[in-house]
């Protein structure tokens, strides 16, 4: 069941946020809307929990058209990226908050959170106000309180946006385990590519209000529909008229029928890899990522004559 | 050190000579002659019906201005449309036109022969020169706290707690009682001092639209102004001493209302 979207169009004024983006989204996945800020991403997970009317289009949740309903009836947990804490309220009286206003009996709420409070690890934290935690941990306050009306799709923000790089890794990789073992749709928005191949099971690529591509993280890297998303989902250079991932560019001291010429342009050892700076025949430059030994092998300095072979390129119309 | 020290000596100075002076020497003068003379200066009718008319004119205004200056707020920072900005320029009237001024204004449309007033006098209905006129008065020129107290708060809050409430499942009701109204609580307390403050000490438009009847329209400040032509020093001092208990009251109050995070 999951979640569909069918031709949902979505302007602010002059601004095309959405137009006519359709999507399926399989019941129980992991996805990750990615894309640039501007594409639109956001617009469409606020309309899927419908913080955002759509112009036009549906959003239909486990079988049910939802788009004209409105978020208290949609059974959607959602997820800011400045955390929404409920400031004035302890963590246990946030994560309470859906079950009070739903009218749950008292021992339940208290089973129910305690639980929760267990599962973001934050049992010893329950009387303190969301300013004395840190934004880790109001995240995953954040987190349980969404969480514990039971939805039936999790929709985060760039949940992990506003964390240092640390904390951002470590959410990242307790993301995937709670997933796993509470198989929930989820949708997560993000800007960050690396964030969306290392958390997501399917990715949504969008770019300029439409969506650009679906799929998994692997065939989104490894056979991108258009060169927009080739160069946002990894680092390209350009050889002639192709695109090519650095790390496919291979550097040979003899040439043959299948290389061109070129000449390097500088050396810089990056620990793991090495990145060869190229300018060839013609004139047009170009970068290469090749592994240290195979460095160590060839012996690059600048001014040497080389042969590269582009190992898999492609060419978008 | 020593430019610190004049920093400081220049404004305890200033404070000093506008303030404490004035308002220890009310007191002094008040209480020079022991409780005696105070308790009868307040207990005379007079002073009694004044107390009352003024608490009860500041009552009206702080809840009439409370509900009002909350929902205005909210309109003028969540809603956008034509004559905004008309709008929040009308809040802001009441602190930009002079107090007599208003009086005399409301007399034009309450008065007796004012266009308004002329069809409320046929039902018997009298709104100048008695208590509606005076509580009237009150709530107009102590409107603008409020509004102008809460509107930054509830910009600074921005709507993602409201919008997360909403996905947790409560109403539009639910989510102002149980999230907006809580964060706002300092704007709102701050605007009620501010409003009662207003209130309690207006002077000017009550004084046009009251008629300043002894005993029966005047406030305490009327009361104050009275005393004192009428050479009656210590009924003066004492109403004035009133007027600032219930002021000081008021800011007790408030402290206490102060959000629970503050106070950790």
């Amino acid at each position: 069941m999951g979640i569909t979207v069918r031709n949902v169009s979505k302007r602010f004024g002059e601004f095309v946020a959405l137009d006519e983006v359709s999507l399926e989204i399989p019941n129980g996945s992991l996805t990750a809307l990615l894309g640039p800020s501007g594409s639109g991403k956001s617009t469409l997970l606020r309309v899927i929990a419908g913080l955002e009317e759509p112009d036009a289009g549906e959003v239909v949740i486990s079988g049910e058209d939802k788009t004209r309903t409105p978020p208290q009836r949609r059974g959607v947990g959602f997820v800011f990226q400045h955390y929404a804490a409920f400031k004035h309220m302890t963590v246990w009286e946030n994560v309470a908050f859906g079950l009070e206003i739903r009218k749950r009996p008292k021992e339940q709420i208290r089973k129910r959170v305690g639980e929760l409070l267990e599962l973001v690890q934050l049992a010893g934290f329950a009387h303190r106000y969301p300013a004395q935690l840190s934004g880790g941990q109001r995240q995953r306050m954040a987190l349980a309180r969404a969480l514990a009306i039971e939805p039936e799709v999790l929709l985060l923000d760039e949940p992990f946006g506003a964390l240092d790089a640390t904390v951002r890794k470590e959410l990242r990789s307790w993301l995937r385990r709670l997933h796993e073992e509470m198989p929930v749709t989820t949708v997560l928005v993000t800007h960050d590519q690396e964030e969306a191949m290392e958390v997501a099971n399917e990715i949504v690529v969008m770019n300029h209000a439409r969506v650009e591509q679906v799929g998994t993280p692997e065939e989104i890297y490894e056979s991108p529909a258009s060169e927009f998303v080739m160069s946002f989902v990894g680092p390209v250079t350009r050889m002639r008229d192709a695109l090519i991932r650095p790390h496919d560019v291979e550097i040979l001291l003899d040439g043959d029928d299948s290389t061109v010429p070129a000449a390097v342009d500088g050396v810089l050892h990056l620990g793991f890899e090495v990145r060869v700076h190229l300018r060839l025949s013609g004139g047009e430059d170009l970068w290469a990522q090749i592994p240290r030994r195979t460095a160590r092998e060839l012996d690059l300095k600048p001014g040497d004559r080389v042969h590269v072979r582009a190992s898999r390129s492609r060419t978008f119309a | 050190m020593k430019a610190r020290l004049a920093l400081r000596s220049v404004a305890l100075g200033y404070l000093g000579f506008l303030i404490i002076l004035p308002v220890a020497t009310v007191f002094w003068l008040t209480f020079r002659d022991g409780l005696g003379p105070f308790w009868s200066s307040v207990a005379e009718p007079a002073a009694l019906n004044a107390f009352r008319i003024t608490v009860l004119a500041a009552l009206v205004a702080v809840v009439a201005n409370t509900a009002f200056g909350i929902l205005c707020a909210i309109v003028l920072v969540r809603h956008d449309f034509p004559g905004k900005r008309l709008l929040s320029a009308l809040v802001d009237l009441p602190l930009a036109v002079s107090p007599v001024v208003v009086g005399l204004a409301l007399i034009l449309v309450y008065g007796t022969y004012g266009w308004f007033g002329s069809h409320l006098a046929e039902y018997g209905i009298r709104i100048i020169f008695s208590l509606p006129g005076i509580i009237l008065a009150t709530v107009f020129v102590s409107l603008p706290f409020v509004v102008r107290e809460v509107a930054p708060v509830l910009r600074e809050i921005g709507t993602e707690q409201e919008q997360a409430a909403a996905t947790l499942g409560a109403s539009s009701w639910q989510t102002f009682w149980r999230i907006t109204l809580p964060s706002i609580r300092p704007g709102v307390a701050y605007g009620v001092v501010l409003t009662t403050a207003k209130a309690l000490g207006e002077f000017g438009a009550v004084a046009v639209v009251s008629g300043r009847i002894i005993g029966r329209t005047q406030t305490l400040t009327l009361h104050v102004e009275d005393r004192f032509q009428a050479f009656d020093m210590t009924g003066a001092y004492a109403a004035s001493v009133v007027l600032a208990l219930l002021a000081l009251g008021t800011l007790f109050a408030m402290n206490l209302l102060r959000p629970k995070e503050e106070k950790t």
